[in-house]
């Protein structure tokens, strides 16, 4: 039972974590909230189910999800956040992208209405069972992308020049870009990587829960945020392991305890570690002023 | 003889392996002018944060009037007497000249959130007309009568520094602390600037005051306190330290 | 005398305003929340509680959602202490969610279900009438003592302190004096509503509220004023895009912060205005 629950815990987290991230890098190289991030999450779903409704394989819905959210990610940067970096105080973002926010939900409904629809499975599931632990082929899968592309994202972010620009832009702003930076380039790469982990979270739960509604992005952009203040402001590595501890802690608590406080897990435990480690599990790598 | 009005002893203060302040001795005494040098780095401005309580020491004692004040919050060495301008100007940016020296009465006056609410309406409460004219007479000494109502921002450079003052002076010190007030301004502004450091000692307000300008050192204080890599290397009247090998050497490097 | 559906408009409107300006005053200090929804909830709750289970009067039951709204904020405020700019958004939003979770699984005040049977009380006269002590407070503040202070604290902390100021006290009283002014909101709210469930106090209020003050700008209290006033009438102009509404809204939105990004009364905005305001002055 534990160990089921555990496995069932870490395949939620892990799709969490693709979500914080994106909120962590986004925040880590500019120093901002992009309150719209679960939309875009929630749109690259979408995505992925006018693909699946078409019949596409699993692979190309994840993929389809992951380069529609990027588009949506990067046209975001241009729209909310580009125009105002620099002007108006730090809350201007905040507000530019509630509004960028509320019209991506509502161009939603009226595509595909405000009701939830059901997401169709991938294939059909084949289980198997490794000691006390019964895995379905779909759990797997979820399991497998999320952690796949949080190995991916490792790698890109030490491995290659556009993941060094970000990370040197994240450090810092201006001498990134007197050391030859392409600043605004790193900026709109920061934004496509993002959301395309969105994106393909988007997909993974889905098919975790089977369906989504065009409000299924908030609920899981309130999560990602408080996994990320958990993890450590900017900081990757906290997210991931924040989202892991915060899938765990909700299933367990779903398991353990009464359904209805699952929500406020998530936030229990990072006001608790607030209160204690102000800067996150990991610590920031940026702190505000 | 006057007595001590600031007594610091064995004041220490490191930044990770880095020493700043290293067991700093040093005596003010009410009513002179008393000045700190030293190289970029020396610890001065450090000196200045621990004094006001923005930093704390990691050892040693303040004592200020008689009265230890070592883990005392800022704002509570303000009411007891202590102000500052800072180096780097940090006006309040969003208020204007006025608002700035009326900010520094803070500490001298009274009234809650809900004090508002209190009074005759469309009145201003008597507090606070008093606390107005109290800032107009500062701004008076410091020359900036006629821009209270200008955005303190706006003022020209020489002319902030002079706010800055004026709003430390609101709070009605017996030790100002002035770090580098010169900095920046033009012959003519550094000689308007020592007419009111003079203006304002002659009140009775003892002054500390880290600067470069030499000519004002020498001009205005009593005694001079040479700090460098955190160490205090000489001590005296200006004319002496001026003189002290040690000094020359901290400032001219050895061969 | 005014239609029924002029009336909701108008109360629905003062709300608005009177949490916008609960969020105003403490971001007036340099503390923003993103939990006022949460204030909001705790003042609805209690006072709808008080007038439903003990036939409490319902200036009472007001009096007592704007206290524990303030006992709340001021519990509220000393995690704040150690938290800024973004950290403190996130903490606070955090804040408003647990509010929500807490009602939700409480079958005192009836759960997800909601809590039903409030009397009728608020009348646009009440809500009026908050609002007018309310600016009258605020243009009062801004000339006084605690008002510099909050400015002050807003343009630079360690200033502030070194001059005096203690910012501990300044910044718990901001956060009280806001869940005081959310919680009558709240208390307000409940009894026009008659009914009242966790959700209507969500994170989307308390971003709602956020973006009312942000909309019209954080320079002065009016923005808050105008802004919330502006947003939450604006619903009622779109009416005839139909179920283009909320896209229309958000793009409005949008627009006018990427055209004003220090909202609608900015500085500069303000500062002609003042100006205006004091050559009519003297002239008369």
């Amino acid at each position: 039972m534990f160990a089921q629950q555990l496995v069932n815990g870490l395949m939620l987290g892990g799709a969490y974590a693709l979500v914080a991230i994106g909120y962590t890098l986004i925040f880590g190289v500019l120093n901002l909230l992009h309150l719209a991030h679960g939309e875009v999450f929630m749109v690259g779903a979408y995505v992925g189910l006018a693909l699946a409704l078409a019949g596409f394989s699993p692979w190309v819905v994840l993929a389809g999800a992951m380069l529609g959210a990027a588009t949506l990610g990067v046209l975001v940067e241009r729209v909310a956040f580009r125009p105002v970096r620099n002007r108006g105080s730090h809350v201007t973002p905040l507000i530019t992208t509630i509004a960028v926010g509320l019209v991506l939900q509502h161009v939603v409904v009226k595509i595909f209405g405000a009701e939830p629809v059901a997401f169709p499975a991938p294939f059909a599931a084949a289980a198997m069972t490794i000691g006390p632990v019964t895995l379905t082929t779909l759990q797997l899968l979820i399991l497998g992308t999320s952690l796949a592309l949080m190995a991916l994202l490792e790698l890109v972010l030490r491995a290659t020049p556009t993941g060094m620009a970000i990370r040197a832009t994240a450090e810092n702003q201006t001498v990134a870009g007197l050391m030859g930076i392409n600043v605004s380039l790193a900026i709109v790469a920061t934004f496509a990587i993002a959301s395309a982990l969105a994106g393909a979270a988007g997909v993974l739960l889905a098919w975790n829960f089977t369906g989504l509604s065009p409000f299924f992005g908030v609920k899981v952009g309130l999560k990602g945020l408080a996994i990320m203040l958990l993890g450590g402001l900017g900081n990757v590595t906290g997210a991931m392991l924040g989202g892991l501890i915060v899938g765990v802690v909700e299933v367990m608590s779903v398991a353990y305890l009464a359904s209805s406080y699952r929500d406020a897990f998530a936030f229990a435990v990072m006001i608790l570690i607030l209160m204690l480690r102000p800067t996150g599990l990991l610590g920031a790598r940026l702190q505000t002023g | 003889m006057s007595a001590s009005l600031l007594a610091v002893d064995g004041l220490t203060r490191t930044f990770g392996s880095l020493v700043v302040l290293s067991k700093l001795d040093l005596t003010v005494e009410a009513g002179q002018i008393h000045a700190i040098i030293g190289p970029n780095g020396a610890g001065k401005t450090t000196f200045f944060n621990l004094v006001t309580g923005a930093l704390a020491a990691d050892s040693g004692h303040i004592s200020f009037d008689g009265r230890q004040i070592d883990g005392l919050p800022a704002y509570r060495r303000t009411a007891l007497g202590i102000c500052r301008t800072f180096q780097n100007i940090r006006l309040f940016g969003s208020m204007t000249v006025l608002d700035n020296v009326l900010l520094g009465l803070h500490c001298r006056t009274h009234g809650g959130l809900l004090f508002p609410l209190l009074g005759v309406p469309f009145r201003p409460a008597k507090a606070e007309a008093l606390a107005r004219e109290r800032a107009h007479e500062i701004l008076e000494l410091v020359g900036l009568a006629l821009r209270a109502r200008q955005a303190a921002i706006e003022l020209p450079y020489g002319e902030q520094r002079r706010l800055e003052i004026a709003r430390a002076l609101a709070s009605a010190p017996k030790l100002l602390l002035l770090d580098e007030p010169s900095a920046g301004m033009n012959t003519q502004e550094t000689l308007e600037l020592e007419v009111l450091i003079e203006q304002v000692n002659r009140r009775g307000v003892t002054i500390l005051l880290i600067e470069h300008k030499m000519s004002l050192v020498m001009k205005l204080s009593r005694t001079v306190t040479v700090l460098n890599f955190g160490q205090k290397i000489a001590e005296g009247p200006p004319a002496l330290v001026q003189r002290d090998p040690r000094v020359v050497e901290a400032y001219l490097g050895t061969e | 005398m005014l239609s029924d559906h002029t009336v909701s408009i108008l109360i629905f409107a003062g709300i608005d305003v009177i949490m916008a300006l609960s969020f105003y005053l403490p971001a007036s200090a340099g503390q923003l929340s993103a939990g006022q929804g949460g204030f909001m909830a705790l003042g609805a709750y209690t006072a709808a509680y008080l007038t439903v289970q003990y036939g409490v009067p319902f200036p009472i039951a007001l009096a007592a959602g704007g206290m524990i709204g303030g006992l709340v904020g001021l519990a509220v405020g000393f995690p704040a202490l150690r938290l800024r700019g973004l950290y403190l958004v996130l903490v606070t939003f955090g804040f408003g969610e647990m509010v929500r979770v807490l009602f939700l699984n409480a079958p005192a005040f009836g759960g997800p279900g909601g809590f039903a049977g409030i009397p009728p009380a608020t009348t646009v006269w009440h809500v009026l009438g908050l609002l007018i002590v309310l600016v009258y407070f605020f243009t009062r503040l801004s000339g006084s003592r605690m008002g510099r202070a909050f400015a002050a604290l807003r343009d630079d902390e360690a200033a502030a302190e070194a001059m005096g100021v203690n910012s501990t006290y300044v910044k718990l009283a901001a956060f009280t004096a806001g869940g005081v002014i959310a919680g009558l909101g709240g208390a307000l709210y409940a009894h026009y509503t008659l009914f009242i469930d966790p959700e209507a106090f969500g994170v989307g209020r308390s971003l709602f509220v956020m973006l009312y003050a942000v909309f019209g700008g954080l320079a002065s209290f009016w923005g808050a004023v105008v802004g919330a006033s502006i947003l939450s009438v604006l619903p009622e102009l779109l009416r005839w895009v139909k179920d283009w509404r909320e896209i229309f809204y958000g793009v409005l939105v949008l627009v006018m912060m990427l055209v004003r990004p220090q909202g609608l009364l900015d500085p500069a905005l303000l500062a002609r205005l003042s100006l205006r305001g004091e050559r009519v002055a003297a002239r008369g």
